[in-house]
């Protein structure tokens, strides 16, 4: 066997192991994303003590001493529970949320040689021909992760909260795909990447800037925070009533896998969120062809001057709030040295930057094989993220603004609202692109 | 040969499953076997190029049905202290057998008869959603897929008629 007959495979396990850790690299980011913005939401400074030799990192240190609390702690497994559902839920739960992820488009394309052929890899795990049905198909089966752990708890409280999980659950699946499939009428296609594709170039190609488009971002969006179990549908849980809902049993690890199948599930629903309203990693007025054809202009402007003077505005700031944090520490405490980290960090990636671009002014990129292919990749992955992350922090940002609703409210919503609205949605984005059709054909 | 032990794998798991369904004496247990019995036909499905099927029978069956199930199980909170016995075989379960049986044994015997011959290449884009949709919408099962929406509407008004006495 050789290499090239092996490359295929290794090509699946390498998308598939990117795609884990696109998930699993933000999921952190979050945690920390979520402490601070609810303790500037509250008006307070948030998690900001736990250092590195003196760095914080503005508190993401803190994130790590979760992870490190969270393995440290006894795994606690109570006499009562049914042991083997109780131990398979939060499997179900974490492997359900990275699963949904392989069928997001993280980039159009790259060229690798195989067998001596340039071949066009698609940067996306599976080109399933469903691609929205089956992140509605894994969505649905996210749902027996919570369920078990409620029923399998063995308490009236997880109970409830695992009743609570599947009904709604369930009701807004519905929404959830109604609304969906006025991108279907659209675009002709149920794969995702095909959506994406069809989304490049101009902002104003981008679904939500359609009518039907808009309403059904929406219902969307809506849709998503009930299956991802945040605020303001977030009853499963409802510790005001609850104890913890479906995860009040578990500790350690296992609630560790919980707690980042939750923010997983954030991240796939605003990836899905991205891909089907805002066009995936399309980058706006940049096609993938525009970028590969203008890849030395790019990079020269992005790495000499955007990049750079972005950085140096970071330097600016981190010398001018150049004064400890904690008025109260020595004078000789290692906690001084973080403002200097900082400026030293921040500067020197802005003269690698500049660095960078000046490769760009030479022109090698443009002319070397896989220049174009990687510049399009990281400019694609880089909007992809940003989407993604924006898509969070609104989610974050509702969580502790908005109130949680009643359960009849909750459901009152889904089934009398929601629905009847996605209904009329693709009633008329359907009569929309009959007209259309028969009008300008 | 890739295709084929896939197969087999997913078969036997589908298979097992399947008979644990019937076996368990948890209706939990049971009902998330028949969950994972769903699942691996849809593999199987897959390896049949059935994708847009494979994907429904997640989507409905596993996620919506399958969920309204366990939910009722969980709600009347059965537990397995029901006295059934696994080998203790009732009156009905002998009749349920020997129509198995028989249905089993035409079923074998239809399929032996069949001739065999060299598979068709089947037609680019088979099993997709597109021509699992024209097929449907355009083809000779317009009029079974609307008898059926029909007949799957007047259930879902009964249902509701039957269940809220008063509206």
């Amino acid at each position: 066997m050789s290499f090239e007959d092996v490359l295929p495979y290794l090509l699946v396990v390498a998308k598939c192991v990117f795609a884990v850790a696109f998930v699993m690299n933000i999921v952190p980011l979050l945690i920390w994303g979520e402490r601070k913005g609810a303790a500037y939401i509250q008006d307070r400074p948030g998690p900001n003590r736990a250092d590195i030799m003196g760095i914080r990192a503005g508190g993401l240190v803190h994130t790590l001493n979760d992870v490190v609390k969270l393995v440290m702690k006894e795994d606690i497994i109570p006499q009562h529970v049914e042991r083997f559902y109780w131990a398979l839920a939060p499997v179900i739960a974490m492997s359900v949320a990275l699963v949904t992820f392989i069928v997001v488009p993280f980039g159009d394309y790259i060229t690798i040689p195989v067998g001596g052929v340039l071949e066009q890899v698609p940067l996306k795990v599976s080109d399933i021909d469903g691609g929205l049905l089956f992140v509605l198909a894994m969505t649905s089966l996210g749902v027996y992760g919570i369920m078990l752990a409620g029923w399998a708890s063995n308490n009236k409280f997880s109970l409830l909260g695992g009743l609570r999980a599947s009904a709604q659950m369930v009701s807004y699946e519905l929404a959830m795909g109604l609304s969906a499939v006025v991108i279907f009428l659209g675009a002709g296609s149920l794969s995702l990447s095909v959506i994406a594709e069809q989304q490049s170039g101009a902002i104003w190609n981008w679904n939500v800037f359609s009518l039907p488009g808009a309403i059904a971002f929406v219902l969307f969006w809506i849709a998503a925070f009930a299956e991802t179990n945040r605020t303001p549908f977030d009853l499963p849980e409802g510790e005001a009533e609850l104890v913890g809902g479906y995860h009040t049993e578990y500790s350690s690890l296992r609630f560790a896998l919980f707690f980042m199948a939750e923010y997983a599930n954030m991240i796939v629903a605003s990836a899905v969120t991205a891909t089907l309203f805002f066009g995936g990693y399309n980058v706006p007025f940049l096609d993938g062809a525009t970028i590969r054809a203008h890849s030395d202009i790019l990079v020269a402007a992005l790495g000499f001057g955007a990049v750079p003077a972005l950085l140096s505005f970071a330097v600016v700031a981190f010398k001018r709030r150049n004064r400890p944090f904690y008025r109260a520490i020595a004078a000789d405490d290692i906690r001084h040295r973080e403002p200097k980290f900082w400026v030293a960090t921040w500067g020197g990636l802005a003269v690698a930057h500049a660095g960078i671009g000046v490769l760009g002014l030479t022109g090698i990129i443009g002319a070397s094989s896989f220049g174009p292919d990687v510049v399009a990749f990281v400019l694609q992955l880089t909007a992809l993220a940003l989407k993604v992350l924006l898509g969070c922090w609104i989610m974050i940002w509702v969580r502790w603004t908005v109130p949680r609703f009643r359960y009849d409210q909750l459901m009152n919503l889904g089934w009398r609202v929601m629905l009847p609205l996605a209904l009329v949605n693709v009633f008329f984005a359907a009569l929309w692109i009959i007209v259309k059709e028969s009008l300008f054909a | 040969m890739t295709e084929a032990v896939l197969f087999y794998l997913f078969s036997l798991v589908a298979i097992v499953a399947g008979l644990s369904v019937v076996l368990a004496r948890n209706p939990i247990a049971s009902a998330l076997s028949l969950v994972v019995c769903f699942f691996f036909l849809a593999a199987d499905y897959v390896l049949l190029d059935a994708h847009f099927v494979a994907v429904i029978q997640i989507l409905v069956y596993a996620g919506a049905i399958m969920v309204l199930f366990i939910f009722v199980i969980m709600l009347l909170n059965l537990r397995d202290d029901a006295p059934t016995p696994l080998l203790e075989i009732s009156r009905r379960g002998l009749v349920g057998m020997a129509v198995a049986g028989v249905l089993g044994t035409g079923l074998i015997a239809a399929l032996e008869a069949l001739p065999v011959t060299a598979a068709a290449k089947i037609p680019e884009g088979y099993g997709k959603v597109e021509s699992v949709g024209i097929s449907i919408f355009s083809g000779a099962y317009l009029l079974p897929f609307e008898v059926v929406s029909v007949l799957l509407t007047v259930a879902l008004v009964g249902a509701v008629v039957l269940a809220k006495r008063e509206i």
